[in-house]
């Protein structure tokens, strides 16, 4: 049963991401966007990772696309005749050989490493919210802050970048101002 | 029971797709979403990784990236706005001002 989800999510993760750079319209890129974050947050509930599918759904496809197409449709761009690049022949041919290799590495690949210490039993003793909060909030306490001072940067630059800038303010003559009194 | 290898070849496709976005398009929004694209495939790989071999880490990097892709695309849209404001383009190869 597993298995069947696990080919599901893969399959439609993977062409959504193909759709997300070959469509053409922007708008059904991002939508193509929003399912491809949908499909490998189930990807992370086969992986006992509920924590983390919340976290996906919530922000990712709540907020990061919410704010992708706020911008799209601000902006409202046009639809180029030619919205791919004039050399893009030669970057796909290397790509999809390139992709072949390295899958073929990969499937070979042996993957034996050292165990940690989180099983999926003590994971899903007191589910994975739990795990994730005693294990952040004990060894990784440091990247915390770091994360929480780095989004603060991000917001105030994101603020000081699209604050629309002040017009220069015009030399008034007296008729202006006699009319805006 | 799923191998670890078919997650990793998940995350290798979707990484080399976001990667080919990135080249290819030229619409400056849509090489934002491939890189959002890369980033869950990198995400996909660390909680993998996490769940086959039995540690905590994996998952909370994959917080901490989940993070950082929402710094960055914050800053990179705000980034967009101002270069469509001075100048009616959104594409990467007529942005070459600081190019030399």
């Amino acid at each position: 049963m597993i298995l069947v989800f696990f080919v599901y999510f893969a399959v439609v993760s993977i062409v959504a991401a193909v759709l997300t750079v070959s469509l053409r319209n922007p708008v059904h890129c991002g939508l193509a966007l929003l399912a491809l974050l949908m499909h490998v947050s189930g990807l992370f509930v086969l992986l006992n990772a509920e924590f983390l599918w919340a976290v996906q759904v919530i922000v990712y496809a709540g907020a990061i696309l919410v704010l992708y197409l706020f911008v799209l449709m601000l902006l409202n761009l046009k639809t180029d005749e030619r919205y791919l690049h004039a050399s893009y022949p030669y970057f796909l041919g290397p790509a999809v050989a390139g992709a072949g290799y390295v899958l073929f590495l990969l499937i070979q690949s042996p993957y034996e490493g050292a165990k940690g210490n989180t099983p999926a039993s003590v994971v899903l003793e007191h589910g994975d919210t739990y795990a994730v909060g005693i294990k952040m909030f004990s060894d990784h306490l440091l990247q915390f802050e770091i994360v929480g001072i780095f989004l603060l940067g991000a917001i105030i630059g994101a603020i000081v970048l699209a604050k629309t800038p002040k017009p220069m303010p015009k030399p008034m003559d007296g008729s202006e101002r006699r009319s805006n009194r | 029971m799923v191998p670890l290898s078919a997650y990793v070849a998940v995350s290798a496709i979707l990484f080399i797709t976001g990667l080919l976005g990135v080249l290819i398009r030229r619409n400056f929004i849509i090489v934002l979403m491939a890189v959002e694209i890369m980033l869950n495939a990198a995400n996909i790989n660390l909680v993998a990784f996490s769940h086959y071999l039995e540690s905590m880490a994996g998952q909370l990097v994959a917080l901490f990236v989940i993070a950082i892709a929402a710094g960055e695309a914050a800053v990179g849209l705000a980034i967009i706005i101002v270069v469509f404001r001075g100048k009616v383009a959104t594409n990467v190869d007529e942005m070459n001002l600081l190019k030399w």
